[in-house]
């Protein structure tokens, strides 16, 4: 199977920069979910994100916060999602990485948990409440298969930014601004500029742009700096709003992608 | 172990508790404070104006009181009470807050944020704000914010912005979580002034540190009352603070330390907060800790009459006391909170803090097994003012 970072190439090969979409496991409606990863694959999405839920997402803004909580809700779990992911794996070829917080990881088993994760197929995960100080503790030598995917904030100093794309495999993980997903408040020229900047750095890793990016706009701005785009609540907003068989959110997928090209 | 112990380590772990557990953004205002706060402790000027402040402002030291008529109630062991209800704000929370405003000027922030659970670290934090005049955001649960109105309104007295928190069961941890992502976004001229031995490496330490003033100032209070340490120390647990405080200066004697948590409805029911004695290791706003959680690693929603214990985890450092037997830690009910809290107003004259009430309330386990020539301590952490409605909803006269 390809890896994320030979996947990532391709497209960057073929003039395309990449577009990463998040999706919270199981939302909105658990039984249309794979469908739903389908589908946005199909629109465009070159990858996917999958959010297991946790009651306490501290990394997270309102919406998905919210996502979070329905699929709780839903009885959405990491068993359900491996559940998912092996659906959908058996349908795609495209990466797919698995993103969630620590805790139930940790709970679920984290030798368990990495090498389901690597017997269905999942080509990475993201945690970010795991930092480097705390890499070592948590990941074994079970994710050498599956990447460990860190991410670099604003706040990253020059020295730190070189140790993240030490320590990260798959892709790294630009967060172009300080805040919770979904921001929107951000002053886009400090943010470009920071992404400009750790894109100087990053010598290992190919380089993702996320958090606050929720339009075509947006994704335009960043994509010269960067290999590719993620983009999260923007689509879970719409999600939420979407009533009309996903029709909004694929078309926003598909119009975010367009923008990539 | 407790003549060598020295935790936590350099990168905030006590034993296997503790860390940094946090979103990349946090890791550097973490280890500019780390330093910041290393930097400071070591000058004198820093100590000098801090003792100044808790003398001058908080009325420290506070009393450690014969309690005379407690003593006859058991008819066991002499009892004592640490008096942190006397301080300025009416609880031991602003020992942590006068300590940490000092460094977030040191740190050039001009906006302060903090979580409350009963109010008491939320008034804490407004005061300090008021005395050095920082901007102050206080997150609160909505239902601590109707629990606790009258703290609400002291913050609001005092120049704080309190800030509803809606999510999740709307409590303390809920609190935490918003002041968290606040601080995630406005991290550039914020300080979160965490109110507990809880969080990320190095709010653990800090605020231990901070809080051990009540347990210096009891080692020579009951030198000089009694001519020796007490056998037995007691304090309520929900973070933590004020009995790591009390604790930290005994952990290398013979001293039996006793924490006490809120069992809420009880500990065979689902509404408690029996952290230390039903939790299992788990990852929580920033540390590695003993937590309530299910099976699947989401946080469970816990009950508990006080307010300030409210909370499903725990301080590292608490963690690492119960796993290595450094400390012990038991539970009490609500309702054995509510009658502590009339027989300490009776026998001493001394209303305490719904958590306080906890530390008192397992006297009634503790006094049968100790003899006349024993001490006991327990820490009155805060005082009861804030909690009357919901005592006086209790106990209905």
């Amino acid at each position: 199977m390809t890896t994320i970072a030979n996947y990532i190439s391709g497209k960057n090969n073929k003039n395309e920069k990449v577009l990463s979409v998040f999706l919270t496991s199981g939302f909105p409606d658990k039984n249309n979910f794979v469908e739903l990863a389908l589908r946005a694959l199909e629109a465009g999405a070159d990858m996917l994100e999958i959010g297991f839920p946790f009651s306490d997402p501290l990394a997270d803004g309102p919406i998905i916060q919210h996502s979070s909580q329905i699929a709780l809700e839903n009885g959405i779990n990491i068993t359900k999602t491996f559940n998912f992911i092996k659906e959908i794996r058996s349908r795609t070829d495209k990466p797919l990485i698995l993103m969630g917080y620590a805790n139930p990881v940790l709970s679920y088993g984290i030798e368990k948990f990495a090498e389901n994760a690597k017997s269905l197929g999942v080509n990475g995960v993201i945690i970010p409440d795991i930092p480097i100080e705390e890499y070592e503790n948590f990941y074994n030598h079970l994710f050498d298969e599956v990447n460990t995917i860190l991410l670099v904030t604003p706040t990253t100093s020059n020295d730190r930014i070189k140790l993240i794309d030490e320590k990260s495999s798959g892709f790294i993980y630009c967060v172009s601004v300080s805040g919770t997903t979904g921001i929107t408040n951000q002053d886009k020229i400090t943010s470009i500029e920071f992404v400009k900047r750790t894109r100087s750095i990053v010598k290992k890793n190919k380089m993702l742009v996320g958090f606050g990016i929720s339009s075509v706009k947006d994704a335009q701005s960043f994509a010269p700096y960067c290999d590719g785009i993620i983009v999260g609540s923007a689509v879970i907003k719409s999600l939420m709003n979407d009533s009309s068989d996903y029709v909004k959110t694929l078309d926003l997928i598909k119009k975010l992608k367009q923008a990539l090209v | 172990m407790s003549n060598k112990y020295n935790s936590p380590d350099v990168n905030g772990h006590f034993g296997k508790f503790g860390g940094k557990y946090v979103p990349e953004t946090l890791i550097t205002p973490l280890k500019e404070l780390e330093e910041t706060y290393f930097q400071l402790t070591k000058e004198k000027n820093f100590q000098d104006e801090l003792n100044k402040l808790n003398k001058e402002y908080t009325g420290r030291p506070t009393p450690l009181t014969f309690a005379d008529g407690l003593t006859k109630y058991f008819d066991k062991a002499k009892i004592y009470l640490k008096r942190e209800d006397l301080c300025h704000t009416g609880a031991h929370k602003i020992n942590n807050a006068l300590g940490q405003i000092l460094l977030a000027k040191k740190l050039g922030k001009t906006r302060i944020i903090a979580e409350t659970g009963a109010g008491q670290h939320g008034v804490a934090t407004a005061t300090v704000c008021a005395k050095f005049g920082l901007k102050c955001f206080v997150y609160m649960g909505e239902v601590d914010i109707e629990r606790q109105s009258l703290n609400v309104f002291r913050m609001k007295l005092l120049g704080a912005e309190v800030i509803p928190v809606s999510s999740g069961s709307r409590t303390l941890k809920d609190a935490a979580n918003e002041a968290i992502r606040d601080w995630v976004t406005n991290v550039k001229d914020t300080h979160y002034i965490i109110g507990s031995v809880v969080g990320p490496h190095p709010y653990p330490m800090i605020v231990r540190d901070f809080q051990s003033v009540i347990g210096k100032e009891t080692k020579e209070q009951i030198q000089i009352a009694e001519e020796r340490l007490p056998d037995y120390i007691v304090a309520c647990v929900g973070g933590g603070s004020n009995a790591i405080g009390i604790f930290y200066s005994f952990i290398n004697t013979k001293v039996k330390l006793i924490g006490v948590e809120a069992a809420g409805y009880g500990i065979n029911t689902n509404k408690h907060c029996a952290t230390l004695t039903l939790g299992r290791e788990g990852i929580f706003q920033g540390m590695k800790t003993y937590l309530l959680q299910n099976d699947e690693g989401q946080v469970s929603e816990v009950h508990s009459i006080s307010a300030g214990l409210d909370y499903p985890g725990v301080g590292p450092e608490h963690s690492l006391f119960k796993d290595e037997v450094i400390a012990d830690y038991y539970s009490v009910t609500d309702d054995e909170a509510i009658r502590a809290t009339e027989l300490l107003s009776k026998a001493e004259g001394i209303i305490p803090a719904l958590e306080s009430a906890h530390a008192v309330a397992y006297l009634n386990y503790l006094m049968p097994n100790t003899k006349k020539d024993e001490i006991v301590i327990v820490n009155i952490s805060g005082r009861g003012d804030k909690d009357l409605n919901t005592i006086k909803d209790k106990l209905g006269y």
